[in-house]
């Protein structure tokens, strides 16, 4: 199912040229800000000299830092007075990073989320259950509104207890929630511990999870754990927050909507393009947006394109998900590790639970705690140090490095509503 | 989870998973409390930074649920309670009489009260072991018979 057919496949050529085109129109409106005005002006840059999609590595990077430092409207592009909403990222350290919105962001915003809907089967007909945080984080309101196109019953439900989202589920029959992948986690246990079935209780299908990346065996066991589809989405409050990259129903990879961003893979370490399906930091530019559109942002997320056509039609290229980010990454004991790949031995053990936590101590010591899966408690004291040693090799083969484990209590480890805490450095280097 | 098979021969202890630090006891003992739940007997085993505790208790049923119920790593394992005299030599019957039948013991625990002396024991086959120690003379405890010591 399309929600706009034409644009999602358009042809390759016809594409680039939009692309092109919008590119253009992008560079002239930011001659208006004065960051980007004295970046052209340093390389010498006119905006007529942009006559090829190659031509974009002429343009500056931007990164978070620069959004901080032009905080809080420094990089807005258009008068205060066209400005029709503000977003801000969750800013964990210092300032936070403002996102202007005009009123047709907001409705470009809104068309993109429109189409990820339909790409996944999601129609007028569906309760959509947002238990996302509203206010000022993007997964509320930016899908808010997606939905609303789309025709659903919209249930603004926002992180809340879970007593309360269970209750609505069950009055209101949702159908299709969007959700962060540790609060799934969070929601089926609590379904259990309440001896409710969702394939039997519910009427849940379909969950669109992101905000948090998460690994290929996570979203299998949430699938198992709520008998539903999980679509993977990809997003950033930078680019409009959700609805940068969406699953089709194949399942196989996010189609980027290129209409709307140039996606770049690039060498984190020299800002050159990386071969053609090699992994890299994804580097994006809003090519769409009125009220702040950035050039080159340097997302610090890791990921590599899916070469060749997908079975769905769509010619908008495919991301993998992300693999980590450039900037989570651990260096321990002089190996580079990202947590992604500590969750992704983890979980495909199935005598340990859905969380853990990575804490790093004194000289650069790894204790991964790990929590048991009750469903795979024998009572052996002997199988519990065989389950400890089993994690640890795995570990050790996949990271090189040989790490603790410790195998807690499930529903021990720390787990918000929100995104979860995956990494304790207490290191004293 | 296995089904345990019902032996004349054998008790059901609880076996519920633990983290070995403060705290981690009275979490269970909180639960199996509010469940009105009697217990006759404990036995920790640690290993590292985590451990199991087993208890003999008067519903092994209800308290197995209620941990359950509660996320707690629980299940129900079978034991022998063999009761001896109490007085010198008795435990030395017994471990001759299952190292006759080569019966190895994977965990083992006794007391003695209001002279009687109780041993708990753990072992790869306890209707097996049952069998064995009511040949040679000793008294094999059923669950109800527990909860008279």
């Amino acid at each position: 199912m399309f929600w706009h057919q034409e644009i999602e496949t358009l042809d390759r050529p016809a594409l680039d040229a939009l692309q092109l085109k919008r590119l253009r129109e992008t560079v002239r409106r930011l001659e208006r800000v004065p960051f980007y005005r004295g970046k052209f002006l340093e390389t010498g840059l006119k905006p007529d000299e942009i006559n090829s999609a190659a031509d974009i590595r002429r343009l500056p990077f931007t990164t978070a830092a620069d959004l901080r430092e032009n905080y809080p409207d420094g990089l807005l592009a258009v008068s205060r007075e066209e400005v029709l909403r503000l977003h801000t990222s969750s800013g964990t350290t210092g300032k936070p990073k403002a996102l202007f919105f005009s009123r047709r962001d907001v409705d470009t915003a809104a068309e993109l989320i429109a189409r990820a809907f339909c790409m996944t089967g999601v129609t007028r007909r569906d309760v959509f259950q947002n238990m996302m945080s509203y206010g000022l984080f993007t997964g509320g309101l930016v899908m808010h509104y997606g939905a609303e196109k789309v025709g659903c019953m919209v249930i603004p439900a926002g992180p809340g207890t879970s007593e309360r989202q269970l209750l609505l589920m069950q009055d209101f029959g949702t159908t299709v929630i969007h959700v962060t992948p540790s609060y799934a986690f969070y929601f089926a246990d609590f379904l259990e511990k309440k001896g409710i079935d969702p394939r039997k209780n519910l009427a849940l299908r379909k969950a669109f999870v992101g905000a948090e990346p998460y690994t290929e065996e996570t979203k299998r066991k949430i699938e198992a754990a709520l008998g539903i589809d999980v679509y993977n989405s990809y997003g950033l409050t930078e680019m409009n927050g959700p609805g940068v990259a969406f699953e089709c129903e194949g399942k196989c990879g996010m189609h980027v909507w290129e209409d709307n961003f140039v996606l770049e893979i690039i060498d984190p370490a020299t800002g050159e393009p990386v071969g053609d399906g090699e992994p890299g930091e994804m580097v994006l530019t809003s090519i769409n947006r009125e009220a702040m559109p950035l050039l080159r942002y340097r997302t610090r997320d890791l990921t590599s394109i899916i070469p060749g056509p997908c079975a769905c039609g769509r010619t908008h290229r495919r991301i993998h998900r992300i693999t980590g980010r450039s900037d989570d990454m651990l260096i321990v004991r002089g190996v580079n590790i990202f947590p992604q790949q500590i969750e992704r031995v983890l979980m495909s053990i199935p005598q340990v639970g859905r969380n853990y936590l990575i804490q790093l101590e004194g000289l650069d010591e790894m204790t991964v705690k790990v929590e048991l899966s009750p469903s795979g408690f024998d009572g052996q004291v002997g199988h519990l140090t065989q389950l400890q040693i089993e994690v640890m090799e795995k570990l050790r083969a996949e990271l090189s490095v040989r790490p603790t484990v410790e195998l807690v209590a499930s529903g021990s480890l720390p787990v918000s509503e929100g995104k979860a805490k995956r990494v304790i450095d207490k290191r004293s280097l | 989870m296995t089904q345990i098979i019902h032996s004349m021969n054998t008790v059901k202890l609880v076996a519920v998973f633990a983290e070995n630090r403060p705290g981690q006891i009275a979490r269970i003992t909180d639960v199996l409390a509010r469940a009105n739940i009697n217990i006759r007997c404990i036995i920790v085993a640690s290993s590292g930074n985590c451990g199991i505790m087993k208890v003999l208790v008067n519903d092994p049923d209800l308290a197995c649920q209620s941990l359950k119920k509660e996320g707690f790593a629980a299940t129900l394992t079978d034991v022998i309670a063999v009761e001896m005299p109490d007085k010198p030599g008795a435990l030395h019957s017994v471990a001759q009489c299952l190292a006759a039948h080569n019966i190895n013991l994977l965990n083992t625990s006794g007391f003695a009260a209001n002279n009687r002396a109780i041993l708990v024991i753990e072992v790869e086959d306890p209707a097996q072991a049952g069998e064995a120690l009511k040949k040679h003379g000793l008294h094999v405890l059923t669950q109800k018979e527990t909860l008279t010591i």
